[in-house]
């Protein structure tokens, strides 16, 4: 697992999101709240639809909710 | 460690000591007395039938014991749902576990093929399942801790 750089600003997103709690969001997505915390980790990478989800609920693109790092700058999150 | 960790602990052990707890059983009960009985192939047929009612019964009360256990010390309920980290998880435990199975299948077939006593085989089969069981749950701890 190391070797993929993929990151996430699913805790940030949260915070913005009025402190929404782990629990709330697994909730939403249909996972379980262990699943958001290893998501969180960068332990577990989600599934296209699962990924799709949490973007929605935050109502964020996708790349600003993960972004991929392969040492170029082609792929970094939008700011 | 979270529940589905606790949970995956709780049933190693449970597959440890109903393992342990059976292979006593059947020695001291059984072959202690009539060792003609290590290679009646009827008796193992039964052995074995006999170990999977028990085995699911088992971990059926434990789990529930430990389900009672967790509500009233964490007020939390196990997870009910099975998401696609579990599956994923599931999934590569699994084929660990087959290999293991299929290893101990093949070696239960060379001792045969040895011309090894027919306990021989029995054995190797059934501890390579035993073992299969125990990797695949160390293995599933290992991957909700560290990552998948």
């Amino acid at each position: 697992m190391g070797s993929v750089k993929i990151s996430n600003n699913i805790r940030k997103l949260r915070f913005f999101a009025g402190e929404m709690t782990q629990q709330q969001l697994a909730d939403q997505t249909g996972v379980t709240r262990q699943t958001i915390v290893a998501i969180e980790n960068g332990k577990y990478f989600p599934t296209l639809e699962l990924a799709f989800k949490i973007s929605r609920i935050f109502n964020t693109p996708l790349e600003e909710v993960f972004s991929y790092d392969d040492g170029s700058n082609q792929n970094k999150p939008i700011s | 460690m979270d529940l589905k960790e606790r949970r995956i602990l709780v049933s190693l052990l449970c597959t440890l000591v109903i393992f342990v707890w059976y292979s006593a059983h059947i020695y001291i009960n059984y072959f202690a007395d009539n060792p003609g009985l290590l290679n009646d192939f009827t008796f193992w047929g039964k052995a074995f039938l006999m170990l999977i009612p028990i085995s699911v019964l088992a971990q059926i009360i434990i789990h529930i014991i430990f389900a009672i256990i967790t509500k009233i010390t964490t007020r939390e309920d196990l997870p009910s749902k099975t998401d696609e980290m579990d599956r994923l998880i599931e999934l590569k435990t699994m084929r660990v576990a087959h290999w293991i199975f299929i290893s101990g299948f093949v070696g239960a077939m060379a001792a045969l093929a040895l011309g090894m006593q027919p306990w021989v085989f029995f054995v190797v089969l059934t501890l390579s399942g035993f073992v299969a069981s125990v990797i695949s749950e160390v293995l599933s701890i290992i991957y909700y801790r560290r990552g998948v």
